[in-house]
């Protein structure tokens, strides 16, 4: 399977190469040839950081081609800020354009007493389904573990596949149609998050 | 909930982990990709690999151990020991660690930890702080002293206001060591844990002291720690992160069950 995953310099794109190099997928990486978007079966845009670096994906023309393909139903999977990019923008970098495939804002936590970054091991909370059961997190039982690295989240709204709770309730995961995001990092998960790369590299093109 | 985290160290001396108490009578503990995924299988939340050998070549045996370790390693990993430029940071990174722990090299050129932060995230800067506290000020705790050179020599700064710092420079998280409990089996350094955790808003990881699961419970609790490290929790007959986790449930402690 040609699962094409972006390189913009954001940090986790080895350990996200790992994890799927040992699902048996043979990823290959872009950092500006667009044809490895043109012909991706699926796409997976990591991150790690400053929404800022997102920059560099409208710089090299990646933003294009990305809505290209998703428009085509090629499956996408955003991790972390790559997940964040999917929104309509985010306040950590209020001037930087995103996909807007969803129409929220990604916002900072609000200060209070607990830490900020929210950085560990919480657990998921998976929506009563409004009909289809979510299919990125499919096998993946309500309470399971992953581990969180990030200060700026997105909403909980109709699309919104998991939630999970610091501070206030955030969007662990969201998908709609054959676009996933997930706030955590799948690739630091262990087996719950392995299984949930498994997922998204089975969901139907 | 957010789960408090227990964190598996690995010392790793010419590409061997070995245990020894304080770095005497090293003994060899065996291989550490196959020792990493031990633990992270029986439950730890994340790895760290230190290494204690300070040579060139013991530089390149690192990061091949680093690679074999990153290979099939599912849950955080942090690398320190040695690293002194944000050059061997990104060798580190490449290898497959996720995080690298920087102490010596941090406090000689601070502006290292926004260097290493600019390119890899703050959440991927780990600074190591070794602390002892300072029995002749007025306030022990609050002006512990940080040591470097494995705790050999004074770095003239203030464990709580150096942390600070580390913060500001865009560190994302604190490992901090109590030098007056580490190797003592006694219980962490819960006051000063909870001094420096209260100063910064980044997580703060508790090492030094470990003797029981009381003091894990205790570190969490008063000591307002984020994370402990946990090297040698064999020695008091614990036999696995999953079964001190469990026994830390029981006291009412949130941690990542099942794992």
């Amino acid at each position: 399977m040609r699962v094409t995953v972006i390189d913009y310099k954001a940090g986790n794109l080895t350990s996200v190469l790992k994890a799927l190099h040992h699902l048996g997928a043979e990823p290959q990486v872009t950092d500006g040839d667009l044809a490895l978007v043109d012909s991706a079966e699926r796409i997976v845009l990591p991150g790690v950081g400053h929404f800022t670096a997102t920059e560099r994906l409208g710089a090299t023309g990646l933003t294009g081609a990305i809505r290209a393909a998703i428009a085509r139903g090629v499956p996408f999977l955003g991790i972390c800020v790559g997940m964040q990019w999917l929104y309509s923008g985010s306040t950590e970098a209020p001037d930087q354009p995103s996909l807007g495939h969803f129409s929220e804002v990604c916002t900072r936590f609000c200060e209070g007493k607990e830490k900020i970054p929210h950085v560990g091991w919480n657990s998921l909370e998976i929506p009563p389904g409004n009909g289809a059961a979510p299919r990125l997190l499919a096998g993946v039982a309500p309470g399971e573990f992953v581990y969180f690295t990030h200060a700026y989240k997105a909403p909980v709204t109709p699309d919104t596949a998991a939630v999970t709770h610091y501070i206030e309730p955030f969007a662990a995961a969201v998908e709609r149609g054959n676009v996933f995001g997930v706030q955590f990092h799948p690739e630091k998960s262990g087996g719950a998050g392995l299984r949930i790369i498994k997922n998204f590299l089975g969901a139907p093109c | 909930m957010l789960t408090k985290r227990i964190i598996a160290c690995l010392d790793v001396h010419a590409g061997r982990v070995v245990k020894g108490v304080q770095f005497v009578d090293l003994v060899d503990a065996g291989d550490p990709a196959t020792q990493a995924a031990r633990h992270a299988r029986e439950g730890a939340d994340e790895i760290v690999l230190l290494d204690i050998t300070a040579t060139h070549e013991g530089r390149q045996t690192l990061l091949d151990t680093v690679r074999r370790t990153a290979r099939e390693l599912f849950v955080p990993f942090c690398v320190g020991g040695g690293i002194r430029s944000a050059r061997d940071a990104e060798q580190v990174f490449e290898a497959g660690a996720d995080k690298v722990s920087i102490n010596s090299a941090a406090l000689a050129d601070p502006a290292l930890i926004g260097e290493i932060g600019r390119s890899f995230g703050a959440q991927a800067v780990v600074v190591a702080i070794d602390a002892r506290r300072d029995p002749q000020a007025a306030d022990p705790v609050g002006d512990a002293q940080v040591f470097v050179h494995g705790g050999r020599k004074p770095a003239g700064r203030r464990a709580v206001e150096w942390a600070r710092e580390a913060e500001r420079r865009g560190a994302g998280e604190i490992l901090l060591t109590s030098m007056d409990a580490d190797g003592t089996r006694a219980g962490f350094d819960c006051e000063l844990t909870a001094a420096v955790s209260q100063a910064v808003s980044i997580p703060v990881i508790a090492s030094g002291g470990a003797g029981s699961v009381a003091h894990f419970a205790d570190v969490f609790a008063r000591g307002k720690a984020d994370a402990a490290l946990a090297a040698s929790i064999f020695h008091f007959g614990v036999s696995t992160s999953r079964s001190l986790k469990e026994e830390l449930a029981a006291s009412g402690v949130s941690v990542r069950l099942p794992c």
